[in-house]
């Protein structure tokens, strides 16, 4: 499989990065490059093999289901929160708006 | 006496615990090879000499009141700047982030300071840790120490991602340095500049607080000049930590104790698909001197295979870039970092300028072909192949340790080249890691040592791969080599 301009400006898009059309001419020939390496992958019989979920076994856990169980990750953080927002006011994080 | 700059982290402990020299003096000789260095080798990102100053205060004051300092009691350590720490400036040596003051501590970080480390500064790297050569910073590239011994006057990578410490460490700016590895991350960098560095079995050390970049793969771990050093401090970074769902709950072993460079009844398995052709002469020739070091130390060595080797590189470059587009999702320009808000932007123009404005072409690069590969229609046949493969991989080790206790191999398939050599052919720079990426696709330990110096005067490394949870087997013959190979070079002093 290999990409074309418009589905390197739909995969930018999707990605949410803003790029040039110099930008898009400049990175088919080496995302096909990188596409077309990773597809040797393709030559390995895998038809008996289940997809890795996790590299070291282990169990997924439950916090305790105590309010600020851990102080550092519980509430009453705003500000801490809020502390490096480019757009911080009146305690939210300031956007664009979105609504008309 | 020695300059207290030559001294490792064992020296500098017990130095500063039997009164030979203070906290403060390391600190203050540390600091001053920082501040001289930072101009020709730009290893920090920022330093922070005060912060070194007052952890180096608090643990002479210990010591003045016969309290216990710690395992990293008195020893200033450099901090790669993918490790959040508390309102210092963590970049991940991105634009995207510049600026950014955590409001909190990683848990890796906060354990070396409450073993007694300090910090000296904030240790350059890849940016988001992506990258072999440490020249994808925002903040420019990271110089080697090291020079070819020709004359010439080349300028080296260090290596990547981790090559501020590795560089901070072979210039004796740092006794020892933190480290991340995601594919190879820790040990290539420690191999282009004759240090010493342990990527730990995945989970070993909290993911808590680090930037992520392939959340599967990231694994913490330590940098030195010594085995023992390294096991000192990954004693001080591992340990369970409820924050991080992958973190292993298991005790942390008290691998210094237990190191031993005696491999009698140990095998050493030789992976045969390793042996690739057209492999460096004088990295060809290390891992011959590496096996009859290994002999020499008792351990018999065993032919192994590792079928899948050649497979594992493609897998980590569909499987990293597929999980960094997921994380580096989070940098949109509303809740921390950059915001790029051209006049008359709505919100999805504020987040695609932000990220064009934050992320450079290595980033951008892989969050694209993560992006494709987990797009509908071509998700299974990239990623599912991927995870599959990358199943085969780890089947291929466990197959492999039931004939041997640890496998030994090269760290990379050449010693550092220059800086721009290979920045334009990506695929090149990716072949790097080429020995590294198979380890870390399993989770498994592995370390580098330095093994010698090549034609050009330049280190290269040995790894030492182990099996899941036995650092102290990786330790061990990590120490066996290091014995035998009585590395002492060091780079001529030019900065």
């Amino acid at each position: 499989m290999s990409v074309d301009t418009a589905t390197v400006a739909k995969i930018a898009s999707l990605a949410r990065i803003k790029v040039s059309e110099a930008e898009i001419e400049a990175m088919v020939p080496e995302l096909n490059g990188i596409l077309a390496w990773v597809e040797q992958l393709g030559e390995v019989d895998t038809s008996q093999v289940e997809p890795m979920t996790a590299v070291i076994p282990n169990t997924l856990r439950l916090r305790d289901d105590v309010i600020d169980a851990d102080p550092l990750t519980g509430g009453d953080k705003r500000d801490a929160v809020l502390a490096n927002a480019p757009a911080a006011q009146h305690g939210f994080f300031g956007v664009p708006k979105v609504i008309e | 006496m020695t300059e207290l700059t030559e001294l490792g982290v064992a020296q500098i402990r017990d130095g500063v615990a039997g009164g030979d020299f203070t906290a403060v003096e390391v600190a203050e000789a540390f600091n001053a090879n920082v501040a001289a260095a930072q101009e020709a080798l730009n290893a920090f990102i920022i330093a922070t000499p005060e912060k070194a100053i007052e952890a180096a205060q608090a643990t002479d004051a210990k010591r003045a009141k016969g309290e216990a300092l710690g395992k990293m009691g008195g020893v200033p350590i450099g901090m790669k700047d993918l490790f959040a720490t508390f309102d210092v400036q963590t970049t991940a040596a991105s634009h995207m982030l510049e600026g950014f003051k955590p409001q909190y501590e990683s848990t890796v970080s906060q354990k070396l300071w409450d073993a007694g480390a300090g910090m000296l500064g904030k240790l350059n790297l890849d940016q988001f840790a992506m990258g072999s050569s440490n020249e994808t910073s925002y903040f420019g590239n990271v110089i080697s120490p090291w020079k070819r011994n020709d004359g010439g006057n080349a300028a080296l990578a260090p290596g990547g991602s981790s090559g501020g410490s590795s560089a901070a460490l072979a210039a004796r700016l740092c006794p020892a340095a933190t480290g991340t590895d995601t594919g190879g991350s820790i040990r290539q960098p420690a191999a282009f500049t004759g240090t010493t560095g342990i990527k730990p079995t995945y989970g070993r050390c909290s993911r808590w607080g680090v930037v992520a970049f392939a959340s599967s793969l990231d694994q913490a771990g330590p940098m030195a000049r010594s085995v023992q050093d390294c096991a000192i401090m990954l004693e001080a970074m591992a340990g369970f930590d409820a924050k991080d769902s992958t973190s292993l709950d298991l005790p942390v072993p008290n691998w210094e104790a237990a190191l031993s460079g005696d491999m009698k009844g140990k095998k050493v398995g030789i992976p045969k698909e390793y042996r690739v052709d057209g492999l460096d002469d004088d990295v060809a020739k290390s891992w011959d001197d590496g096996i009859a070091w290994l002999k020499d130390a008792g351990a018999e060595i065993v032919e192994i295979s590792l079928p899948h080797t050649k497979y594992a590189l493609p897998t980590y470059y569909i499987i990293a870039p597929a999980e960094a587009s997921s994380n580096l999702a989070r940098y949109d320009g509303v809740r921390y970092g950059l915001r790029d808000l051209p006049d008359g932007a709505n919100l999805q123009d504020m987040y695609a300028a932000t990220r064009a404005a934050g992320f450079g072409p290595e980033v951008k690069r892989r969050i694209l072909i993560g992006t494709y590969v987990l797009s509908a229609g071509f998700y299974d046949a990239y990623y599912t192949q991927a995870q599959k493969v990358r199943a085969l991989i780890a089947q291929d080790f466990a197959k492999a340790f039931e004939q041997c206790d640890v496998i030994l191999a090269p760290t990379a398939p050449s010693a550092a080249f220059g800086l721009g050599e290979n920045v334009d052919d990506p695929l090149k720079m990716y072949l790097n890691d080429v020995f590294a990426v198979p380890a870390s696709l399993a989770g498994l330990p592995a370390m580098s040592v330095p093994a010698g110096l090549n034609r050009e005067g330049l280190p290269l490394g040995l790894q030492v791969i182990g099996k899941a949870f036995d650092e102290q087997g990786v330790l061990n013959a990590g120490l066996a080599l290091e014995q035998r190979a009585q590395f002492a070079a060091k780079p001529e002093k030019w900065w």
